[in-house]
């Protein structure tokens, strides 16, 4: 009996970048590097990340719509990286994709009815006779009307189609969802809408997610653990609380100091990487980071750092985190500023204020 | 809840559930200039099942008091330079012009659009020995290689045909095969793989439908293109045969009375242009009345 529905066992993949005029690979794109993850039921795991950092193909991967270069994927207990695309056909009733953009993710050509029933055709979901009432229902439990069947993608604003694709993904009852930035093309008023349903439609069915982002405050509403990506690997992962409360990788800290907040008083330390991110193609050796990180050894240079876990399920690959300085003040908190400032907010607040 | 406060919607919804096909001749139906280029199209398609009953005359008879006569009541658009009625060589006329548009483009479509769904999907070896050939045929000039194929089948309409046909399909082989790698790229098309679609239904289901209002028009363009080549062919004896009549073979033979009996030319020009404007329109509407984004 295994604990887990999903598991990555280090993960690789690599993508020829630039090939001679014979077709040998001249160049490899380490996109994903050697990433391991579990995934248990019921629960939310967030992948989070700069854009480019891998986190989308490890989505893929785990999807089989690409085929890893190395590592294995354990879906539900059966290992079934090396199954061929009609092998692992069946498979794809237990994880399901949502994508990142609902206006590219619905053929234009297909009635909302047809997307929504060829799923239940393909996976036998439901008898013929019940697939019209079965897609009815679906609509209904993403919150749109069952009369919308008959009308093609482009009658729809984003935040319906994406219920449209999260409604397709559900159809084959999946018991896993790689959601990729399911909400980060959407406009800031539909987010929340979409983020709630995913947290009824999780709590309803038992759904495992593996949610994608980069936006870190959606994350924090979402997430039960989070991995942070960087350049193809996992650099920290925990518990939610744990990866906000107390960041260790000096990459966290950077992201999590990078969230804005909404308030004129907040104070803090900002972490601010120099630099950018160097190419995937030729990675810095020993700790990816190294040459942006201003707490990096000799080690760093010269030698990987693994992903040791503290025992709470809380893992840093990082040579020095415990010798880092650990600042509390990394999150935004409440504290005076400029006491200028400070009397110009008074002078704008109500007197109740 | 506005659930509840939409049950007529609902009912009205269900009742006006259409078929695809239906739909879209609903929405052809709006359009004026597909319908007049229908109604032309059903209007040759029935002169040319039918001229043994329209046609006034017999279209190979000879006769040598009325060469070169212009209109009159009894040769409604004339006579040509060995005294045959035009109208009813129009009329036979259509079956061969008719049937080269139509059938060579057929034959290249049927050949070109599956060569280039599989060359533009699978891609890797395949795709580069379909593109490859495709490359070659398109570098002989159009003509050429169709007049070196219908040598080589030998003068008849059927081997004319055949030889337009043939030397049309790269340009159906390579449209498609670029329209399937833009829509291959789309994320539905990954969405479709992600649901479980296999492979051909993948090509059939979700990117057909999505590569067809390109080729549709390209198709409506080539009817044109072999109508006149036919005609090109049938000048130097390699398309119909005389003295049965094809459009393009009078349209040939009354280039040498333009300055004396002009109208032996403008009835079959105005023939094929009728025609293949009415091929283009057509295929204009068919393209917007698929595409359920337009209105």
């Amino acid at each position: 009996m295994t604990q887990f529905v999903l598991a990555a066992d280090d993960l690789v993949k690599h993508f020829v970048a630039r090939r001679s005029a014979l077709g040998r690979p001249l160049a490899t794109l380490k996109a994903v590097d050697g990433v391991s993850f579990v995934l248990r039921p019921g629960e939310t795991l967030a992948l989070v990340g700069e854009s480019g950092c891998g986190k989308s193909t490890v989505g893929r991967l785990v999807m089989r719509l690409i085929n890893p270069t190395a590592g294995r994927i354990i879906l539900d207990g059966e290992d079934v990286t090396t199954l061929s695309e009609g092998a692992f056909r069946p498979y794809r009733r237990k994880v399901q994709l949502i994508f990142q953009d609902p206006f590219a993710s619905l053929n234009p050509r297909m009635t909302i009815g047809d997307i929504l029933a060829e799923p239940l055709m393909l996976h036998d979901v439901v008898p013929a006779s019940e697939r019209r009432g079965r897609v009815a229902e679906l609509l209904r439990t993403v919150g749109l009307e069952p009369y919308f069947a008959g009308r093609y993608p482009h009658e729809f604003s984003g935040g319906q189609r994406q219920r449209i694709v999260i409604a397709r993904a559900l159809a084959v009852e999946p018991k896993i969802v790689i959601c990729d930035e399911p909400v980060s093309a959407l406009d800031v008023s539909i987010r929340a809408q979409i983020l709630n349903l995913l947290k009824e439609l999780q709590a309803q069915l038992g759904l495992a997610y593996v949610f994608i982002s980069h936006d870190l405050s959606v994350v924090k509403h979402i997430a039960d653990r989070i991995a942070v990506m960087y350049l193809g690997r996992i650099v920290e992962t925990g518990p939610a609380d744990a990866i906000f409360d107390d960041p260790r990788h000096p990459y966290t800290r950077a992201l999590l100091s990078a969230i804005p907040v909404a308030s004129p008083h907040a104070r803090r330390d900002r972490r601010i990487l120099e630099g950018d991110v160097p190419s995937p193609i030729d990675p810095p050796p020993g700790c990816h980071l190294h040459p942006r990180c201003p707490y990096a050894g000799e080690l760093s240079r010269t030698q990987r750092p693994t992903l040791d876990d503290d025992g709470a399920g809380h893992a840093t690959a990082c040579h020095f985190w415990p010798t880092i300085p650990q600042e509390s003040d990394i999150l935004p908190s409440e504290g005076a500023v400029d006491p200028r400032l400070e009397r110009l907010f008074g002078a704008f607040a109500g007197p109740g204020a | 809840m506005t659930v509840h406060a939409l049950p007529h919607a609902i009912e009205a919804a269900d009742v006006s559930i259409e078929t695809p096909a239906r739909r879209a001749w609903r929405r052809l139906v709006r359009r004026r200039g597909a319908m007049v280029g229908l109604a032309v199209i059903v209007l040759v398609i029935l002169v040319a099942l039918f001229a043994p009953l329209i046609a006034p005359y017999d279209p190979a008879t000879q006769s040598w008091s009325a060469v070169r006569k212009p209109p009159s009541a009894a040769y409604w658009l004339g006579t040509d330079e060995v005294g045959r009625d035009l109208l009813s060589r129009i009329i036979y006329g259509a079956r061969a012009s008719l049937s080269a548009g139509v059938i060579s483009v057929g034959i290249a479509i049927a050949v070109g659009v599956p060569l280039g769904l599989v060359a533009g999907y699978a891609g890797g070896l395949l795709d580069g020995l379909v593109s490859r050939i495709t490359d070659a045929m398109l570098a002989c000039p159009f003509l050429i290689l169709a007049i070196a194929l219908a040598a080589f089948l030998g003068p008849s309409l059927g081997n004319a045909m055949i030889a337009i046909g043939v030397t049309a399909t790269p340009i159906f082989i390579r449209l498609t095969r670029g329209q399937v790698l833009s829509v291959k790229a789309e994320d539905y098309v990954e969405a479709a793989r992600a649901i479980g679609n296999p492979h051909p239904r993948i090509v059939l289901r979700h990117i057909l439908p999505n590569v067809l209002p390109q080729l549709l028009v390209q198709a409506t363009l080539t009817v044109a293109t072999a109508i006149i080549a036919e005609a090109s062919l049938s000048f130097l004896g390699l398309g119909q045969q005389p003295p049965a009549p094809s459009w393009g073979s009078m349209l040939n033979s009354a280039q040498r009375f333009l300055v004396n009996a002009p109208w032996m030319a403008v009835w079959p020009g105005l023939a094929i242009f009728l025609t293949v404007l009415s091929f283009n329109l057509l295929g204009d509407g068919l393209r917007d009345a698929l595409d359920p984004r337009s209105k």
